[in-house]
C-alpha cells in the first residue's frame, strides 16, 4: 500500500479510526493509562452520532449484559464527569421515568423491576400513580404508574463530545480531523492506516468508526451483520417548565425531555432510512405522526406547541441490539468499540475505560462477553 | 389513549405532472406555461390568494390602494385574471413544509397535512429580506420595511407615528413612495448605499440603455421622496438604534458628520436576497454569488437544478426583480412540459433572450445597493442570531476554537437553532465565518436546513398518517 508521506503521518502507541465519543473516550482512557494516541476523524469530531443524539443518560430498561457497565458509567463518570474531564457536559441529574399508560403495562413494568431485583439490581424502581403525579405533576390522569431510575438523567451531546476531545487532547492525544481512512493494514506487527493526509502507523488499533465501523471489522476477517440505520430526533420552541424527568413509555416508542431553555426533545427509536455511503440520513415524517400524538396524549396542552425542527443521525444496530466491544476474533492488537444500536451515548464513558483494559492489560475488568465480536459467527 | 376524533388523511389521490410551489409572478407563470401545454398542474401557495410578495391581495385591492401601490402592482391583475381563468388547480392557504428526495411535497392546509406526489416540481418560493444587523435591531419599534409593506397590501395598515426608513435598495425607495402617497409621515430617509451619484454612474454605464425602464423609476421614486421635502440624509455609516424596551433614537454619521434622530419606530432593509431555505433542504447545489452576496441554487437553462425534475424560478433563484421572475417561470413551465413529452419541444429562446435583455441593468443595480460589509458582518456586540441571541463576537470566538462552518456554530450556541432556523442569521453567520476564517463564502457553506419547512404543531403533525 504506496502512500504520501506528509509531516503530519508517524507512529504512536494507538491509533483510533472515529471521533465519536467511542472513540474519543477512548483515546482520553488509552492517554491517561500512558499511551500516545492519534485519533483520526473523517469529519469533524461529534459530526455523527455522538453530537447529534438525544443526551440521554439512561440505565433505565437496558439489556441485562448491559447492566453493568451502564450503572459504572453512571456511578463512576456521569456524576463525576466535571472531576474527570473538566466539564460536566451539561449533564443533569433528573431522573428517568417510563409511564406505563394500562393495566398490561403495569404488569409488565412490576415484572421487570422484580426481574432485576431477582438479578441483584435495584436501580429501577416501581412507582405508582400518586408517585408518578408527584415526580411530574403535569402529566395526563390516565397514566398508572411507571419505573423510575432516580440516577439517570441528560447531558448536552456536543458539549460531552468536545469536552472529551479537550481532555483528551490536553494529555497529548493528536486529533487528525478531515481524514477519512480509506484502509488498513497489519504487517510485521504494525498497522497502517492510509488517508488522503498521509500514512499513521501504530502497534495498536481501536476501531470505533460508529456506522462505518463494520467496514473496517470486515476487511480483517471479523465479519458482523451490523446495519448502519438513521434516526430521528425532533424539538419543540420554547414553552413553560412541565417536565423535569426524561420521559418514556411503556407500551409505545417515546423518549422526551424538557431542557432549560423551555424547548422539548421527543424521539425515542424513530428509525429512518440512511445513506451510510453519503454519510447522511434522511428525515421521513411520515414516522413521526405517533411520537406527536404520544406526547399530546401525555400532556394534551401541547397540542398547539410548534415543532422547530426535525434532525437525524447515523447509528450501526446490530441484531441483537447490543454492542460490540470486543478485541478482534483474528487479528493481534486491535479493539473494535461500535454497533451501539441507538443508546451507546451513556455507555460511552466506560467504553474509553474497557477499550484502555483490553489495550494495556489483554482483559476487562467489567464483563463483556457478551458483547464479543464473533459472537455471530457461524463456526 | 390515543384521541378517537383524529380524522384520517385524504390519501394521495393522483400524481401531478407538476407542482408549483409560491404564486407569485414566476410560480404563476410557470402553471399557465405548463396548464397551456396540457400538463395536469397544482399551484400551492400559503397565502389566502395569488399575487406573492409584489402582487400580494391583488385581486382584492380598491382604487385607493391601486393609486397609492402605483402602476407595477397594478400589473399584476393581469396574471392573476389569467390563472382564474385558465381553471388550473390552486390551493390557497397551503404551507409546505417538507419535500422528500422522491418529490413528494408535504403541505399542511386546514390544520391537516397531506402528502402530494408529482413528477416534476418549480420551487418559486421567492425572496426574502437581508438581515440587517445593527446594533439595537432586535428592539421593539424596529420592522423591516418589507413588514411594513406586507401590512400596507395586506390590510391598508399604515403607521400612526413617525417613522424613519433606513437603509438601501428600491424597496425601501418605493415604500417612502408608497407611505407618501398614503399620507404617513417620515421624519427621515437614511441612505446607506455607497454614496454613488446617479447620474454620475449611469453617464458611465453603457449597459444602462437596456435598462433605462428600472433606473428611470427608481429616479423618479427618489425624485418624489425629495420632492416632498423629507430630511434625505446620504452615505449613512455607524447606524445605531437605541433605547431601553424600545426604540427612542437613531445615530449614524452622514458624509462624515454626526447625526441623532429621535423616533419611536424605525424601518430597515438592505435588498433582498433569495429564500433557499427549501433548495438547502432538499439538498441541491448552491454556489455563492460575489455580486448579490449571498447563496443562489446552481440552475441549468431551464431553470432545473442539481436534481432532476426540480426547478427554481423567480428570485428563489437570484435576484431578478418581478418581470424576469414572471418569464423565468414561462420558462421553467416549458421545460418541465418538453421533458414530459408535452406539446412540441420548444426551445426557450425567446425566453432566454427576453430574461437577459431585462437583467443587463443588474449588474448596476448590484453595484449601487451592494449593502455595505460594516452593515452585513457586524461589530462584535451586534446580536446575529435573534432567536437565541449569538453576537457577532461570540461567532468569531467559536472560529477562533477551531468552528469551521455554520453547521457547528449550532453544536456550540444554538445559533440559529431556534424558531427561524436560521433564515434571519444565515447569510450572516456564512460571511462572518468567512471573513474572520479567510475563507471564501463558497467553502464555509450554510446550514443543513431540516425540516420542518413551516411551522408546524404537534397536533397538526399527530392528525397526519
Ligand atoms: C438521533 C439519535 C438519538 C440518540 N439518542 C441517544 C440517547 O438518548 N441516549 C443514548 O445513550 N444514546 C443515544 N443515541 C446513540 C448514541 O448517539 C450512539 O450510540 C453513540 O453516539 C455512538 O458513538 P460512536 O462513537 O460509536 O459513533 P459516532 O458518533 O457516529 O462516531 C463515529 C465517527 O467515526 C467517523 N468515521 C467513520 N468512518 C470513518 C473513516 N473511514 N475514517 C475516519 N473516521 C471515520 C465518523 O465520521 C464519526 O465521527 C442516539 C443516536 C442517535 C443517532
Ligand atoms: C417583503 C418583500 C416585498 C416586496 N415588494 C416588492 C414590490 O412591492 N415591488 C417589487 O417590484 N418587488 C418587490 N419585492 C421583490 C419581489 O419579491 C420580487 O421581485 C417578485 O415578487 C419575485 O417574484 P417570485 O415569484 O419569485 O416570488 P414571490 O412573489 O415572493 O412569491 C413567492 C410565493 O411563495 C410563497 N411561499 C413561500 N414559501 C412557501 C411555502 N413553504 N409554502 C407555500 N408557499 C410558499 C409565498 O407565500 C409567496 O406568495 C418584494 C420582496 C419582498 C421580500
Amino acid at each position: 500500500m504506496a502512500g504520501i508521506a506528509s509531516p503530519a503521518s508517524g507512529s504512536s502507541d494507538v491509533l483510533v479510526i472515529g471521533g465519536g465519543l467511542q472513540g474519543l473516550s477512548s483515546a482520553f482512557q488509552l492517554a491517561k493509562a500512558g499511551l500516545s494516541v492519534r485519533l483520526l476523524e473523517a469529519e469533524y469530531c461529534g459530526r455523527h452520532a455522538s453530537g447529534v443524539n438525544a443526551g440521554g443518560v439512561r440505565t433505565l430498561g437496558r439489556h441485562v449484559a448491559e447492566i453493568p457497565l451502564a450503572l459504572a458509567a453512571r456511578e463512576q463518570l456521569w456524576h463525576g464527569l466535571a472531576d474527570i474531564i473538566g466539564s460536566d457536559g451539561g449533564f443533569v441529574p433528573s431522573g428517568h421515568l417510563q409511564v406505563a399508560e394500562s393495566e398490561a403495562d403495569e404488569i409488565k413494568a412490576k415484572a421487570r423491576v422484580a426481574m432485576l431485583n431477582g438479578l441483584g439490581f435495584f436501580h429501577e424502581q416501581w412507582v405508582d400513580q400518586q408517585q408518578v403525579r408527584e415526580l411530574v405533576p403535569s402529566i395526563s390522569p390516565h397514566v398508572v404508574g411507571g419505573i423510575w431510575a432516580d440516577r439517570d438523567g441528560y447531558a448536552l451531546p456536543y458539549k460531552v463530545a468536545t469536552a472529551y476531545r479537550l481532555a483528551a487532547e490536553k494529555l497529548g492525544v493528536q486529533i487528525v480531523e478531515q481524514a477519512p481512512v480509506l484502509r488498513v493494514d497489519h504487517q510485521s506487527g504494525m498497522w497502517q492506516a492510509s488517508t488522503a493526509q498521509g500514512v499513521f502507523h501504530a502497534p495498536w488499533l481501536v476501531n470505533t468508526a460508529g456506522a462505518w465501523a463494520a467496514d473496517f471489522a470486515a476487511q480483517v476477517g471479523d465479519t458482523v451483520p451490523m446495519v448502519a440505520g438513521g434516526l430521528m430526533l425532533m424539538v419543540t420552541q420554547r414553552v413553560a417548565p412541565f417536565v423535569k424527568p426524561v420521559l418514556g413509555a411503556m407500551g409505545r416508542p417515546l423518549s422526551f425531555k424538557q431542557f432549560d431553555n423551555g424547548t422539548v426533545v421527543i424521539g425515542g427509536g424513530l428509525r429512518c432510512e440512511a445513506d451510510a455511503s453519503q454519510r447522511h440520513a434522511m428525515v421521513d415524517l411520515n414516522r413521526m405522526p405517533k411520537s406527536a400524538q404520544t406526547v399530546i396524549d401525555l400532556f394534551p396542552h401541547l397540542r398547539d406547541v410548534s415543532i422547530a425542527r426535525a434532525w437525524t443521525g447515523i447509528e450501526g444496530f446490530m441484531p441483537d441490539e447490543i454492542p460490540v466491544i470486543s478485541p478482534s476474533a483474528r487479528a493481534d492488537n486491535l479493539v473494535h468499540a461500535f454497533g451501539f444500536s441507538a443508546h451507546g451515548f451513556e455507555l460511552s464513558p466506560i467504553t474509553g475505560c474497557i477499550v484502555a483494559e483490553l489495550v494495556t492489560q489483554g482483559t476487562s475488568s467489567l464483563p463483556i462477553s457478551a458483547f464479543r465480536v464473533d459472537r455471530f459467527a457461524t463456526a | 389513549m390515543s384521541n378517537p376524533a383524529i380524522p384520517l388523511n385524504d390519501a394521495p389521490s393522483q400524481v401531478r405532472d407538476l407542482v408549483v410551489i409560491g404564486a407569485g409572478p414566476a410560480g404563476m407563470a410557470a402553471a399557465l406555461a405548463a396548464k397551456r401545454r396540457g400538463l395536469d398542474v397544482l399551484l400551492l401557495d400559503e397565502q389566502p390568494k395569488v399575487g406573492g410578495q409584489i402582487y400580494r391581495s391583488i385581486t382584492e385591492t380598491d382604487a385607493q390602494r391601486e393609486r397609492i401601490l402605483g402602476a407595477d402592482y397594478v400589473y399584476g391583475k393581469s396574471l392573476a385574471e389569467q390563472i382564474r381563468a385558465s381553471g388550473l388547480a390552486h390551493w390557497a392557504g397551503a404551507s409546505v413544509w417538507q419535500i422528500d428526495p422522491d418529490k413528494t411535497v408535504h403541505v399542511l392546509r386546514n390544520d391537516r397535512t397531506t402528502r402530494i406526489e408529482t413528477k416534476s416540481l418549480v420551487i418559486a418560493t421567492g425572496a426574502m429580506e437581508r438581515p440587517f444587523p445593527v446594533p439595537g435591531w432586535t428592539l421593539p419599534g424596529v420592522m423591516t420595511a418589507g413588514a411594513g409593506q406586507i401590512l400596507l397590501k395586506n390590510a391598508a395598515v399604515v403607521p400612526q407615528v413617525p417613522v424613519v426608513l433606513a437603509g438601501c435598495g428600491p424597496l425601501l425607495y418605493l415604500l417612502a413612495a408608497q407611505y407618501l402617497r398614503a399620507g404617513v409621515e417620515i421624519r427621515a430617509v437614511l441612505d446607506t448605499s455607497a454614496g454613488t451619484d446617479w447620474r454620475l454612474a449611469i453617464s458611465h454605464a453603457t449597459s444602462l440603455l437596456a435598462g433605462w425602464g428600472y433606473v428611470r423609476k427608481g429616479l423618479g421614486l427618489l425624485r418624489e421622496i425629495k420632492s416632498a421635502g423629507i430630511p434625505f440624509f446620504k452615505d449613512v455609516g455607524g447606524l445605531r438604534i437605541d433605547g431601553e424596551d424600545a426604540v427612542r433614537q437613531v445615530s449614524f454619521s452622514s458624509a462624515g458628520r454626526a447625526q441623532q434622530i429621535d423616533c419611536e419606530l424605525v424601518m430597515l432593509h438592505q435588498g433582498v436576497v433569495p429564500n433557499t431555505q427549501v433548495s438547502w433542504s432538499l439538498r441541491a447545489e448552491h454556489q455563492w454569488d460575489d455580486e448579490q452576496l449571498c447563496w443562489v441554487p446552481v440552475l441549468d437553462s431551464w431553470g432545473q437544478t442539481s436534481l432532476p425534475g426540480i426547478y427554481i424560478a423567480g428570485d428563489g433563484a437570484g435576484i431578478g426583480g418581478a418581470l424576469v421572475a414572471e418569464m423565468q417561470g414561462a420558462l421553467a413551465g416549458i421545460g418541465v412540459a418538453n421533458s414530459l413529452g408535452f406539446g412540441a419541444s420548444e426551445d426557450g429562446a425567446q425566453q432566454r433572450a427576453q430574461i437577459a435583455q431585462h437583467l443587463r441593468i443588474r449588474p448596476f443595480l448590484n453595484q449601487q445597493y451592494r449593502p455595505k460589509d460594516e452593515f452585513r458582518i457586524p461589530a462584535d456586540d451586534v446580536v446575529v442570531c435573534r432567536c437565541e441571541e449569538v453576537t457577532a463576537g461570540a461567532i468569531r470566538e467559536q472560529v477562533q476554537l477551531g468552528c469551521v462552518g455554520p453547521n457547528q456554530t449550532k453544536s456550540f450556541s444554538r445559533c440559529g437553532m431556534g424558531p427561524c432556523q436560521g433564515r434571519q442569521c444565515g447569510l450572516t453567520v456564512t460571511e462572518i465565518i468567512a471573513k474572520e476564517a479567510k475563507l471564501p463564502p463558497q467553502d464555509v457553506g450554510y446550514y443543513r436546513i431540516r425540516p420542518p419547512l413551516k411551522s408546524l404543531s404537534l397536533a397538526q403533525l399527530a392528525a397526519g398518517v
